[in-house]
Parts: C-alpha cells; structure tokens; sequence
C-alpha cells in the first residue's frame, strides 16, 4: 500500500487544530520531545515500513527544498 | 588479577609448552607440505580445527602464544555455537560448567521495562545461552584437540611472512628457535582483531568507529540475583549512562559500564576508581575483582574473507560491538560453515568454487552481525540531540505500550543466520511454516525405537554429521542418492516423535523429507522428493552445478 497523500479526515482543520493545540504552552524543547513521540505511536500504528519511508521521504524533501532557498538567497 | 587462581582452583590447564617438532629440521624442497594450516587457536580456530580433523584432515594448528588467552573474554555462548561443540564432541562439558540462561530484564532508572525469554518453548537440548569465561572454552577444546591425533598443535609458533603460489601457501613462522618453512594448499586465518595474516595480505578492514568507552569488571561475589541477563538504562548507580550485568560460572559477575567519551582509560582502569562505582551498583563492596578491562570497539569486516589460498574467519574477518554475543558466536558460525566445504575441496569432491559461498554466506552474516550491533550501540549511546531525544521517547513509552518495549534496544542477542545461498534450492511447494532453506535445523524432542529418550539434533551427529535425508511417516520410498545420511521420524521403523514437535516444527507431513546439509543446514525440503530432485538439490549443494561461477 502506497503512502496516502490524499485528504482523508473528513474535517482536516480539526487535525491540524489537534495537534498545534497539543504544542500550546510548551518550550521549544518540550515541543520536540511531544513530536518525537508523536512520531514513533504513528509509525507504529501505520506498521508498514515502506509507507513509513516513503513519509520520511516526503517529509526530507523540505529539507532539501529549505537548503536550496538558503543558497538563491546567499547568491 | 585473581584468574591465574581461579583457573588452577579449577585445574583447568592454561599453560602449554613450546615442543620443537621435526618440521623445522626441514628446508629447501625438503619443507613440510600440510593440507591445512590454521592459524591462531582461539575458539574458532580450535573448533574448526576439530571440526576438519572429525572429517578426516590432517591440521596443523599455530599459536604464537603458550597460554589461554588472559581474562574472561568472551562469555555469552549461543545455542547455535552448543549444537556446533556437540558435534564437536565437547557440548556436554561447556553445558555442565556454563550458567544457563535464557530470560533477559530491561531496567530504566529503577524500574523494569519489561523482560524477555530467547528460548520460551520447550523440546531442545540446548538452552538459548550458556555463560562461560572464554579460558574455559578454549581449556575445553585444548583437551579435545589432544584426543586427536590428526591434529598438530604448536605453541609458540608465530608466522612472520607469507607468500601466495598459484597452489597454495609457504609461511614462514617464528619460535623459540629460530624460523622454519611450511607450505599448505590452505592458510585459514583465525588470529583475531588484529590479524597480522591479514595485513601480510594487505587486505583493507575498515568502517565504523565508536568513540564511547565501556568498563568490563569481572567481580567474585557470592549474591542471589538470579541467572539473567540484566540491562539498564539510566541507572540510580550510574547516572545517564548504561550498564549490564551477568552471571558467569565460580560465583563470577560480569559488569559492563557505559563511560563518557572522554573519561581517561588509565584513570579509570584503576581498580580504587572502578570499585566505588560497582559498590554503588550492588549496594556492598563485598567483592573481588577478577578481571578489569576498558574498551572501545569498532564494527567492520573484510570486503573479501578469501584471498588466494589465505581464508579468514571469526574476529580475523569481522569485528562487532560486544552488545548481542555476535561476536565468538558468529567466528563459531564461520568455523561450521567452512570445515565441511574445505573438506570437500581436499578430497576433489566440490570444486574450489564452493568455497566461495563460505564468503557469500558469511560476509551477508557479518554484515547483518555488523547492523544488529550498530544499532544497539547507537540506542546506547546516542550520536545527536536528536538521537537522544527519541530514545526518551522510546523509553518513555515503552512504561505505557508494547511497541515501545519492543523498540527498546538493550543488545539483540546472536541467532544463527539464515543464508540467502546459491547452493540452496527454492521451495517448489507450499510450506506452511518450517525452515526454508538456508535456516538451520530447528532441534526436537525425539525417541529410539528402544523408547532411548533424545533429541534430533543427537540423531544427525549418529549419522556421521553429513549430508542427510530427515524423512517424515513413512518416507518418500526413494532410494536416496549414496552416500546420504538419512533419519525417519515416524513410520513403522523410525524415530517416534514423542511430542509430536518434530512434525509441528518442520511442518511435516508423511513423506515431507529435509536435505541437510554437514553443518546442519537446511538445503532444500520436499513435500514428495524424487530421485532427480534429490539429485540435484545435492549437487547445487556441493557446487557442482555451476551456479556458484
């Protein structure tokens, strides 16, 4: 099964509400440490590592999207 | 340190003198032409000696030491290594003298994450480990090396020089007086990390190194914790870092501290620095130390374990961290796996090719060995803020989910390894479970038709530790190829599965039969084997068939 990047919650406000809800008063620190567990149960809930990567990858590519902005910037 | 008393306490015999042998009156063509020289005579080097020498081989067998190597070394042995010394003929002895285990408890903080048992069925000889001081192992094998007569083992012989010829090798070796020449069709290198045959060969070993330290202590103590293996995270005794402990046979416990990077070995080594922190750790300091050590490691391999006639096995050819008993265990795993394919190639039987899968199956064992350990290591000591982070998670949730406690990584502990091999035979039917080929052969409770209670594993050594048919019922009524072992469970005259675990664990049904192969692989299987397919499922086995060019 291919990773979806359709939408598929019915009101996705609400998840996106959820989440930066879940970060509201916390540090930068604690922020990070709520991320990176969130991380890990959805991994786990999702239980397929070929989605799991192809996630990491399109999540990567931001990365890679920031560091080429930075360079046209720095020209 | 207190070994040197515990070993003479136990009267194990550690020490061996240099013996001038008639070799090394020999020279110019008259030089000493041998099959098969070993070098080193560690664990694997003496297993694979004795291993070649129950085959028949003549094995001339170098040390460049006189003694037992010092302290306790390796001490986590695995099933798989056991079932390996039973056909050695010395399983019962490290059994008897091992601490046996098999559950393990992960700790963070003061409390436990959960607990894991490596064996939790029953119907197997051998338990999932035994602990045992790595002098003892090699005290074992010493003793059985001198039963065989075949076997030539020289102590203080150390080879300085090496040269390939198109049909083998002439080493030169060292002793106490003076140098000799011996030539060989075969050098198998078993003398360690620092292999010094490997740089004679200039071959390249390189790949990860971990800056952080650990502490070893080896500490006499009579205690009641009970016989696990025991890891924590962030202990009260030891803050922000990890620690091991385990039990080893004379009442000794081994305990592995995580240092900082940057802790000074010298400093720590002493023993009046490392005993307040393992007094803390026990809550008495009513102990001794036996053995103190302090290490870094390195996890790498050989691109290439043969060169030439020059084959490289156990520590020689790859080196992992400590954390999963991959280490002994796989050199173990090295030495099974190459003694019957040499043997076959001395006698003509296989081409020199076959040798080639011992590198094909044991580089891709080194290399899964390599990443098991990389990632305990990496789970133990964090390589970024980030790595760090998640590892609070991990632990943080393991207390609450079951995902977490499996993510937990305290060391994954050695199993033997499953081959992706040319010489094995695809399934061609349906399986609904069993080893494929490739996997090893599980181990079952069986009886004699005399009602002698045993084990499966006991039958394939009564068959001589060869090639062998494991047939289920009443057999496939095929004439088996020569010269094949053959074992029947089940039917009027076989072997009476007595718990009905050896048809469950090869998911067997009448006629079902196994092709295993000397070292208790598994080659091919067959829900109804033919002649022809027996055939040639044994010749793609022995690398007859070209599959391996």
């Amino acid at each position: 099964m291919p990773l979806s990047t359709s939408s598929n919650f019915a009101r996705p406000d609400d998840a996106f509400r959820a989440i930066v809800e879940a970060h509201r008063g916390l540090t930068d620190e604690q922020s990070a440490d709520l991320d990176a567990a969130l991380v890990l149960i959805l991994a786990n809930h999702i239980g397929d590592i070929d989605v799991l990567s192809e996630a990491i990858a399109l999540a990567s590519r931001r990365m890679i999207a920031a560091d080429q902005q930075q360079q046209q910037q720095q020209q | 340190m207190a070994q040197a008393e515990t070993q003479a306490r136990n009267q194990t015999k550690t020490q061996f003198g240099y013996r001038r042998h008639a070799d090394q009156d020999r020279t110019g063509a008259d030089i000493a032409v041998h099959q098969v020289i070993v070098v080193g005579a560690g664990p694997v080097g003496l297993s694979l000696a004795i291993d070649l020498a129950q085959r028949g081989q003549d094995v001339l067998l170098l040390d460049d030491a006189d003694r037992i190597g010092e302290g306790s070394r390796a001490i986590c042995f695995s099933k798989r290594s056991l079932e390996f010394w039973d056909r050695l003929g010395v399983g019962d002895r490290m059994v008897d003298k091992g601490v046996v285990w098999s559950v393990g408890r992960i700790f963070h903080g003061d409390q436990q994450l959960y607990q894991f048992n490596l064996l939790p069925e029953q119907g197997h000889k051998r338990p999932a480990f035994i602990n045992l001081q790595q002098f003892y192992a090699e005290a074992y094998l010493v003793d059985r090396v001198e039963q065989l007569p075949s076997i030539s083992l020289r102590w203080r012989n150390k080879v300085v020089a090496l040269e390939q010829r198109n049909d083998g090798v002439a080493l030169t070796i060292d002793t106490p007086d003076g140098h000799y020449l011996v030539r060989a069709a075969y050098v198998i290198a078993c003398d360690g990390a620092r292999s010094s045959l490997r740089r004679m060969v200039g071959a390249e070993f390189s790949g990860q190194v971990f800056e952080d330290q650990f502490l070893i202590a080896d500490v006499k103590m009579t205690a009641e914790f009970p016989t696990e293996r025991w890891f924590w995270f962030d202990p009260p005794f030891h803050a922000g870092r990890s620690a091991l402990l385990h039990k080893q046979p004379d009442d000794i416990w081994r305990i592995d501290l995580q240092l900082n990077r940057y802790a000074d070995p010298a400093v720590e080594k002493q023993p009046e620095n490392v005993r307040p922190r393992i007094a803390r750790m026990l809550g008495h300091d009513k102990f001794e130390f036996e053995w103190i050590s302090l290490y870094k490691f390195q996890c790498r391999r050989m691109d290439r374990f043969i060169h030439g006639r020059v084959i490289f096995a156990g520590d020689a050819a790859h080196q992992v961290s400590p954390f999963g008993a991959r280490g002994a265990n796989s050199g173990l795993e090295d030495a099974e796996n190459l003694a019957w394919k040499l043997d076959r190639v001395l006698r003509g039987q296989s081409p020199e090719m076959l040798l080639e899968s011992y590198h094909v199956e044991r580089s891709a064992a080194a290399d899964e060995n390599i990443r098991e350990s990389t990632r305990s290591t990496d789970f133990m000591a964090p390589n970024s803020h980030q790595e760090a982070r998640l590892r609070k998670a991990v632990l943080s949730l393991a207390k609450e989910t079951e995902f977490g406690k499996r993510m937990v990584n305290g060391g994954r502990l050695s199993v033997p390894s499953i081959y992706e091999s040319p010489l094995s035979t695809p399934d061609g039917q349906d399986w609904r479970g069993g080893p494929r080929p490739g996997t090893s052969m599980p181990d079952a409770p069986i009886a004699a038709q005399s009602g002698h209670a045993m084990f499966l594993t006991d039958a394939f050594i009564g068959q001589g530790t060869r090639f062998t048919l494991l047939e289920f019922g009443n057999g496939a009524s095929v004439a088996a190829p020569e010269g094949l072992g053959a074992i029947r469970i089940g039917g009027q005259d076989g072997f009476v599965d007595r718990d009905g675990l050896a048809t469950a664990r090869y998911d067997a049904e009448p006629g079902t039969a196994y092709l295993l192969r000397p070292d208790g692989y598994v080659t091919a299987r067959f829900r109804h084997p033919t002649r022809g397919a027996l055939e040639a499922a044994l010749a793609r086995a022995v690398g007859l068939n070209g599959r391996l060019s």
